[in-house]
């Protein structure tokens, strides 16, 4: 038995255990300390499956191939970790604004990382399904955190709906595929899926799958929890809302479509390319007119699921390559973006773009990093988003000649570039030229809080001016569907 | 390293440097940025004077690898066709580094976007990698959107920030899809330009992909590139922008999508250049009358300005289309000249702006009294925006129109009337408003540019005008031999038309070279 793989996991959530059990000796005033020993913790696991060495370079399955470690699993878990660990900065800046049970707030998130990292892995409809779960659970406590403010208990009332429904669909969904073919692995499952290609209700399974993981990842027509979810929920739960639960979404998705059902997925292009395109532009058009900034963050996620969808429509290594290099630029991208919203808006009402005037007098730093963070989303070189949209691009011209319908998607991708430009400037306009300027009062930062942001900053210009060690990890990690 | 990659370098350098300076030390912000620019202005004349002409490849060359799994790498290198664009470039960023003493407030940022403008360009022409070449003029573009929105002039400042951001972006994303079309029907497996032309010699484009991928680079560089009907945001955008921000990019950075059809778009694909030439010479007649006609009846200096830049691109697509030697040349005479030219003006005009607060021409008058230099300047360059000998417009326009004359009898002929006639009238109406007449008691106490720095920019840009203007041979010699190797290319050999007849006079080996 070689479960020695999921050492990572095990860590994990013992990491998570013993933080919850922390809760009952530990003085309420050393709760921020509590968070950065956690991150300590964390960035030793990364340093672990960074080093090459010991458990993380060993590949192969585990439980009857239910759990698979390759170069796929390992890059999103690499992505995982330091998603968590740039989460769990900002909570510690927002412990101050959790009522009570901040210890549980941070095991929750690092319960939640550990069904992220079993989502990595999973290789199985039943390890999908449980560590989705794992991870939307702990999220609908997450969303509902701060108890006295009723946004956020709408939201996680909103999340909860619609986040049991589509786990309605995921599950229906397995049990139509196991019904139809008795096969839960995906490896067993592609081997016999070409068989059921024109079973309508093994196709329903699939499709039902798919709408499941749209759930995840706010692919247009299931993103209506977004706005208001992204609105009302604290900001770290939305940033890694945004970053963990999508990128799981995504892992999630490219195994089901690329190891699990192949012969299914190639010919389902077009309905790829329209829920991309419609996905893209949605997002982009209702982010217009949006006021409050972590409404207009979530309206462009949803846009951001459509150019990632991008590249999983192109149904080609170098597309799922694309996914994942736009995913790590991503991750630094938002994740600034949203260590930003949690250290400006302290006062949950003032979630408003303009309370970012005058931010350029009051810290320089965070303003330079609001900028670069809405520039690299906006695709402006020398940014990660810039390399990485070039990339998506590459991969949907690339399969151009086989099917027309690439280039129509490849142009509206650029047309939702194009209209995102409008409000992504609109905020850097807010942050340095705005003409009221109601508070001047300077913010101090504290050194972990910097640390992240210079963190996140290192991470966007890296990725996009050396894209050279991402672009082979992910390519790396893409061969591990053409096996 | 070479010196092109100083070239572009310093201002880059500089800009990271600036972020640095805190924002009250305004002295030395602008020192920076100035010194950074002259640098590489005079690294540019050192690189122009060191060119060999008629080296065979490219000089200067320099490749670092940068993604290899993808074939991308930065390699930078110049031959006929650049040299002198990087040249202009150069010192039109200098000239307009000077000329942003104008700029009163927020200078810190100002500056660092103007030297991220002008590295950027630089390298894109610099670069032979499609992927740089691209990433270099993005990194170029998007500053002077901002440096419009912000530090804009006019009532209709939003609007022309609105308009040039829109065309802009959708221009320069076509071409991007354009580019990645070639990148990967050409099958070359690479970024660098020089092995995507030398694949293709051997293995040329299908022509059903040229015919794809064509449009898409004519189109999306002509958008940049200010094409009719495609031209809208450029009087606009011009007429609200800084003179510093319009001096760059009327000057140098819309020769980008010029230099990225000669260089890319026309050795790559030549059958389906050859479809759609016919067609780009009608349309630069729009560029030519229409927009000319247009510029006639302008009440404001910049727009007239503007607009008969965008008269003045029809030219140089007008030599492109001619699909020869002589027409290509000519091209990028033009694009050199104009450069200056446009830099020229609109740093003028900047200037009479700054001190009378308007360029409405019916408010203006009598400026010859009180700012001798200025007028002058402004006059000579009205006259060399008319095609007046002695000028570098003149050996530009003048050399397209042999070239376009053997391919385009009649569109020529009816360019030459937007030339000659069009353009004298509307530009010495202007002038004749502007700085004759009374002068409106107002601006009785206006200064002229007095010392040496104020006149430097423009004295710098006239004297370049003039030393390309009577000594064309110093462009003429470095362009042809390269020029020759396009057109060679642009023209298979079984293509029967004049342009090869004509390029076959010029050099008898050219036909039988690939």
């Amino acid at each position: 038995m070689n479960a020695s793989f999921i050492t990572l996991e095990v860590c994990v959530i013992a990491l998570g255990t013993i933080l919850m059990l922390a809760d009952f000796w530990m003085p309420a005033e050393r709760k921020k300390f509590a968070g950065y020993a956690t991150v300590a913790a964390l960035a030793g696991l990364l340093l672990i499956s960074l080093g090459g060495a010991g458990v993380c370079s060993v590949f192969g399955t585990a439980f009857n191939g239910a759990f698979v470690e390759d170069a796929l699993a390992l890059f999103f878990k690499r992505f995982f970790l330091i998603a968590a660990i740039l989460v769990l900065f900002m909570s510690a800046e927002f412990s101050d604004r959790i009522a009570a049970g901040v210890s549980e707030y941070y095991s929750l998130i690092v319960f939640a990382l550990a069904g992220m990292l079993f989502a990595a892995s999973s290789n199985d409809f039943v390890m999908l399904f449980v560590s989705i779960e794992l991870i939307t659970i702990t999220f609908y406590v997450l969303v509902s955190f701060q108890r006295g403010k009723i946004t956020s208990l709408e939201a996680g009332v909103k999340y909860l709906i619609l986040g049991a429904l589509s786990s309605a669909f995921l599950i229906f969904g397995i049990a139509l595929v196991w019904g139809t073919t008795g096969k839960l692995n995906f490896n067993e499952l592609a081997a016999v899926a070409t068989q059921f290609e024109t079973n309508k209700l093994f196709l329903l399974g699939v499709l039902f799958v798919l709408v499941g993981l749209g759930f995840k990842i706010a692919a247009v027509p299931f993103q209506i929890w977004v706005p208001d979810v992204y609105q009302g929920a604290p900001a770290p739960t939305t940033a890694f809302l945004a970053v963990g639960s999508k990128a799981a979404g995504f892992v999630l998705l490219l195994r089901v479509l690329f190891t699990a059902v192949p012969s299914v997925t190639a010919h389902w292009a077009d309905l790829l390319i329209v829920i991309s395109g419609i996905t893209i532009l949605y997002g982009n058009l209702c982010a217009l007119p949006q006021r409050n900034l972590k409404r207009l963050l979530g309206y462009s996620s949803i846009a951001h699921a459509g150019y990632l969808l991008l590249g999983v429509a192109a149904l080609s290594a170098s597309g799922q390559a694309a996914v994942m290099y736009y995913l790590a630029g991503y991750l630094f991208t938002v994740l600034a973006a949203f260590t930003v919203i949690c250290l400006v808006m302290r006062q949950a009402d003032a979630e408003d773009i303009s309370a970012l005037a005058g931010l350029n007098q009051r810290s320089p730093l965070l303003a330079a990093t609001m900028m670069l963070a809405m520039a690299s989303l906006a695709g402006i070189p020398p940014l990660a988003g810039f390399f990485g949209k070039f990339l998506l691009l590459k991969a949907v011209i690339e399969q151009g000649a086989t099917n027309h319908g690439y280039y129509c998607l490849a142009f509206t991708a650029l047309a939702g570039v194009v209209i995102s430009l409008y409000y992504y400037f609109g905020v850097i306009r807010a942050i340095y030229w705005s003409k009221e300027t109601p508070d001047l009062s300077p913010i101090s930062l504290s050194a972990p809080a910097k640390l992240s942001i210079w963190i996140c900053i290192a991470g966007i210009f890296w990725i996009g001016l050396f894209p050279d060690t991402v672009l082979d990890l992910a390519n790396e990690a893409a061969q591990a569907f053409s096996r | 390293m070479s010196i092109l990659t100083y070239i572009a370098g310093w201002p880059l350098l500089a800009a990271l440097v600036l972020v640095l300076v805190p924002r009250n030390y305004r002295v030395i912000i602008r020192a920076i940025a100035v010194l950074a620019t002259l640098i590489s202005a005079v690294l540019a004349v050192k690189m122009f004077a060191q060119f060999v002409p008629g080296a065979n490849g490219f000089q200067f060359e320099q490749q670092i690898p940068w993604v290899e799994s993808l074939g991308i790498s930065y390699h930078v290198g110049v031959d006929g066709l650049n040299v002198g664009l990087i040249l202009m470039g150069a010192i039109v960023a200098f000239a307009a580094a000077c000329c942003s003493w104008e700029i009163k407030e927020r200078e810190k940022e100002f500056y660092i976007l103007l030297l991220v403008m002008s590295g950027g360009i630089l390298g894109a022409f610099a670069s032979l990698d499609l992927f740089f070449f691209y990433f270099l003029h993005e990194l170029a573009l998007v500053p002077t959107f901002i440096m419009i929105g912000v530090w804009g002039r006019g009532e209709r400042k939003n609007y022309a920030t609105f308009q040039i951001t829109l065309y802009l972006s959708i221009g320069a994303l076509i071409a991007l899809v354009g580019l990645i079309a070639l990148y990967l029907q050409s099958g070359a497996n690479t970024f660098d330009i020089p092995k995507i032309i030398e694949h293709a010699k051997a293995n040329p484009l299908a022509v059903n992909a040229q015919n794809f991928i064509f449009p898409l680079l004519l189109f999306g560089f002509g958008i940049l590139v200010s094409l009719w009907p495609f031209h809208s945001w450029a009087p606009l955008g011009y007429g609200a922008a800084p003179s510093p921000t319009a001096m760059l990019h009327a000057g140098v950075l819309k020769k980008f999508g010029l230099y990225g059809l000669i260089r890319i778009a026309l050795p790559l694909m030549p059958q389906a250049a050859h479809h759609w030439m016919t067609f780009l010479a009608w349309l630069c007649l729009g560029n030519i009358l229409y927009v000319g006609w247009v510029a006639m009846r302008q009440k404001d200096l910049n727009l007239l300005i503007g607009n008969s830049s965008v008269a003045h691109m029809g030219f140089i697509f007008l030599g492109i289309a001619s699909l020869n030697l002589i027409g290509v040349t000519g091209a990028v005479l033009i694009m050199i000249a104009h450069g200056f030219l446009a830099a020229l003006t609109f740093a003028l005009s900047g200037y009479i702006y700054q001190q009378t607060g308007t360029l409405e021409m019916s408010r203006l008058g009598g400026l010859c009294r009180q700012l001798p230099f200025i007028s002058t300047a402004l006059l000579m360059a009205a006259l060399a925006g008319c095609g007046l000998p002695g000028f570098a417009n003149f050996v530009g326009e003048v050399t397209v129109f042999f070239g376009a004359w053997t391919v385009f009898p009649r569109v020529t002929g009816l360019a030459l009337w937007g030339a000659l006639l069009i353009g004298a009238l509307y530009m010495l109406r202007a002038m004749r408003n502007v700085l004759h007449g009374p002068l409106p008691e107002k601006w009785a106490a206006i200064p002229d540019a007095s010392h040496v720095w104020r006149k430097l920019p423009y004295a710098l840009l006239l004297a370049s005008l003039f030393v390309f203007g009577v000594w064309p041979r110093l462009l003429t010699e470095k362009i042809t031999h390269d020029a020759q190797k396009i057109v060679a290319m642009a023209n298979p050999v079984s293509e029967k038309s004049n342009a090869v007849a004509i390029s076959e006079i010029r050099n008898p080996q050219s036909a039988t070279r690939n």
